[in-house]
C-alpha cells in the first residue's frame, strides 16, 4: 500500500472518505452494464411502492425503481464532479501560475479578471453558456470548472507566490534546476495542500450544482437520469411519499461528505509537518 | 577556476542597489564581502548566481573561468549552479523545502548535474550528510526538515551546496541564525570543507569577528559601493573608512567586553 493511501486510511474521516467516493464510482460503473430495472421504464400500476422486494428503495409516481434510478444517477454525478473538477484544475492552475509567476502587468492584469470573474455566480455562467449550447450536462461542467476555477486560482495565486519568495526555491534553482524543473518539483508540490481541499470541495459543489442546475432546466435532460432531478421530482410529494425523497438526498449527502472529507485527509497526507503533528507523541527528539 | 566581478551595476525597479562594485575571488582564495544590512551583499551573491528577483536588471561584467555570465540564457547559466559554484542560505528554517526529504534535497543537485539514479542519489545523499557530520546519516535522509534542529538543517544546507564538489562556495550569512555555540561548529565544518577541497571561499557577513575567523581578503560595501578592500589583517588593525571602523568596534564590543561591567 502506497504511503499516502495508508495515512489516508489511518483516520476514520479519511477512511470513510475514501470508501463514499470509491463506492459511488463502483455503483457508476456497474450501473453501465446492470441495474435491478430499467431506469426509465414507467409501470402504472407498482406507483409509490413502499421499500420492499423486488423494489429495495421503493418506485415513484410513475413506477420507476427507485434503486435503479440512483444507480444510474450516479453516473451523471460522477461525469459532472470528475469534469468539472479537470476543468477547475486546468482553469484554476493555469490562472494561478499566470498570475504568480509571469511579470509584473501580467499578474497584475490576472489579478484583476479573477476577481472580476468572482463576482459572476455560477448559476450567471451557467445561464450564459446554456443560452448559446442549449441546456446539457456539458453546460454544467463548464459553468461549475470556471466558477470554481476561478475560486482556486484566488486561493492558490498568493500561496504560491509566497512559496515562490521563499528561500528553499531559490535554493532551488541555486542547485540548477531550470525554472520549469523547479515549478514541478518545488513549487506545486508546496501548493498542492490548499489545492487539493480546493478541488475537492469544488467537486462535490459540482454535485449539488448538478443537482440545482438540472432542477432549473440548464442540465441534464428529462431523459438522463440524475439526482438532482429525481429529487425536484420527489419532493413535490414529500407530504404524502416522505420517505422515497430521502434516498436521492442521502445518496447527495453522502457523496459530498465523502468528497470532502476524502480531501482533507488527502491533504494531510500531502503535508508532512501535519503528520509529525500526529505522531509527535512517540518521536523522540534529535538534538544537534 | 577564479571569479571576476567588474563594475557590476544592480538596479532594481529603476532604483541602483549595486554601483559599480569590482572583486575579484582567485583559484583557493577565501574573500569575505562585509556590510551592514542593506549594502548589497546579498544583491551581489545572486547577481553571480543570475537568479536576481524579477524587476532587477545586472549590467558590466562578472566572468567566471573567462567566461561572461551577464547576459547569458538562464539555461545555460543552470549548468553553472550548483556544479561550480554553490550557495548557503542565511536561513535554514527557509532554505530547505518542508514536503521533501533530507536526502532528496542534498542529492538534488548531483541527480541534475550528473544524471544518476535513485537508489545511487540516496547512496551519495547518506556520504554527503556524514561529511558535514549530521548524526545517525542513515536514517536523517529520510527525515524531513521540520524534525531537525536548526543547526542540523544548516548542514544540510551545506551538504546540498557542496555535494557537486562546486568550485566556489558562497556562503550567505550562513551562521546569523543561528545561537553562537552551533555558529562556531558551522564555521568550523565550512572551513574544514573549503580547505579538503580547495574551494574558493566568498563568505558574506555583517560581523567583523566572524569574517577575521574565515576570510583571509575583505571587500567592505556601503550602500552598494565598494569602500574599502584589504587583507582581512589590515581591517582589523588599521580600518581606514568610518564605515569599517564602525563595524570594528560592533565586533570587538561582543569579543572584549569590559571586566566587570554590569551583564
Amino acid at each position: 500500500m502506497p504511503r499516502w493511501l495508508r495515512l489516508i486510511w489511518s483516520s476514520a474521516t479519511g477512511r470513510f472518505g475514501l470508501i463514499a467516493v470509491v463506492l459511488i464510482a463502483l455503483i457508476a460503473l456497474v450501473s453501465l452494464f446492470w441495474t435491478p430495472f430499467n431506469p426509465l421504464e414507467a409501470d402504472v400500476r407498482g406507483r409509490w411502492a413502499a421499500p420492499s422486494w423486488p423494489h429495495l428503495l421503493g418506485t415513484d409516481g410513475t413506477g420507476r425503481d427507485i434503486l435503479s434510478l440512483i444507480m444510474a444517477g450516479a453516473r451523471t454525478t460522477v461525469f459532472v464532479s470528475v469534469g468539472a473538477g479537470v476543468v477547475a484544475t486546468i482553469v484554476g492552475i493555469a490562472l494561478a501560475a499566470l498570475g504568480a509567476l509571469t511579470f509584473r502587468w501580467m499578474r497584475e492584469t490576472i489579478a484583476v479578471l479573477v476577481d472580476i470573474l468572482i463576482a459572476f455566480p455560477v448559476l450567471i455562467i451557467a445561464m450564459m453558456i446554456s443560452s448559446v449550447w442549449g441546456g446539457s450536462l456539458w453546460v454544467v461542467i463548464w459553468a461549475v470548472g470556471i466558477g470554481f476555477g476561478v475560486n482556486i486560482a484566488r486561493v492558490t495565486r498568493p500561496e504560491l507566490r509566497r512559496v515562490q519568495q521563499s528561500d528553499f526555491v531559490l535554493a532551488g534553482r541555486a542547485s540548477g534546476l531550470t525554472a520549469s524543473q523547479n515549478l514541478m518539483r518545488h513549487l506545486l508540490p508546496n501548493v498542492a495542500p490548499v489545492f487539493i481541499v480546493q478541488l475537492s470541495w469544488s467537486m462535490a459543489v459540482a454535485v449539488l450544482a448538478e443537482a440545482g442546475l438540472s432542477y432549473l432546466g440548464f442540465g441534464a435532460s428529462i431523459t438522463e437520469p440524475s439526482w438532482g432531478i429525481l429529487l425536484s421530482d420527489l419532493q413535490r410529494y414529500i407530504s404524502i411519499h416522505p420517505l422515497s425523497v430521502i434516498w436521492p438526498g442521502l445518496a447527495i449527502t453522502i457523496t459530498v461528505l465523502g468528497l470532502n472529507l476524502l480531501g482533507d485527509s488527502l491533504r494531510e497526507a500531502t503535508d508532512p509537518t501535519l503528520q509529525h503533528r500526529r505522531a509527535e507523541v512517540h518521536t523522540p527528539a534529535v538534538v544537534a | 577556476m577564479s571569479l571576476v566581478v567588474q563594475d557590476l551595476i544592480v538596479e532594481i525597479d529603476g532604483r541602483r542597489v549595486i554601483d559599480g562594485v569590482s572583486f575579484e575571488v582567485p583559484d583557493g582564495a577565501r574573500l569575505g564581502l562585509i556590510g551592514e544590512s542593506g549594502s548589497g551583499k546579498s544583491v551581489t551573491a545572486l547577481a553571480i548566481l543570475g537568479l536576481l528577483p524579477d524587476g532587477a536588471t545586472a549590467n558590466g561584467s562578472i566572468r567566471w573561468d573567462g567566461t561572461e555570465l551577464i547576459g547569458m540564457p538562464d539555461r545555460e547559466l543552470a549548468r553553472f549552479r550548483g556544479d561550480d559554484i554553490g550557495i548557503v542560505f542565511q536561513e535554514p528554517r527557509t532554505a530547505l523545502n518542508p514536503i521533501r526529504t533530507v536526502g532528496r534535497q542534498i542529492s538534488e543537485s548531483v541527480r541534475i548535474h550528473t544524471g544518476i539514479g535513485k537508489r545511487e542519489a540516496r547512496q551519495r545523499a547518506i556520504e554527503e550528510a556524514a561529511r558535514v557530520h549530521l548524526p545517525d546519516p542513515e536514517t536523517i535522509v529520510d527525515k524531513y526538515p521540520h524534525q531537525l534542529s536548526g543547526g542540523q538543517r544548516q548542514r544540510v544546507a551545506i551538504a546540498m551546496a557542496l555535494a557537486c564538489r562546486p568550485r566556489l562556495l558562497i556562503a550567505d550569512e550562513p551562521t546569523t541564525a543561528l545561537d553562537v555555540t552551533i555558529q562556531a561548529e558551522v564555521l568550523s565544518l565550512l572551513l574544514s570543507l573549503v580547505e579538503e577541497h580547495g574551494m574558493s571561499l566568498m563568505f558574506i557577513t555583517h560581523d567583523l569577528a566572524v569574517l577575521a575567523q574565515v576570510a583571509t581578503y575583505g571587500v567592505v560595501l556601503e550602500d552598494g559601493r565598494v569602500i574599502e578592500h584589504a587583507p582581512v589583517s589590515t581591517l582589523l588593525t588599521a580600518p581606514a573608512s568610518p564605515i569599517t571602523q564602525g563595524l570594528l568596534r560592533d565586533a570587538t564590543a561582543t569579543l572584549w567586553r569590559p571586566e566587570g561591567g554590569d551583564a
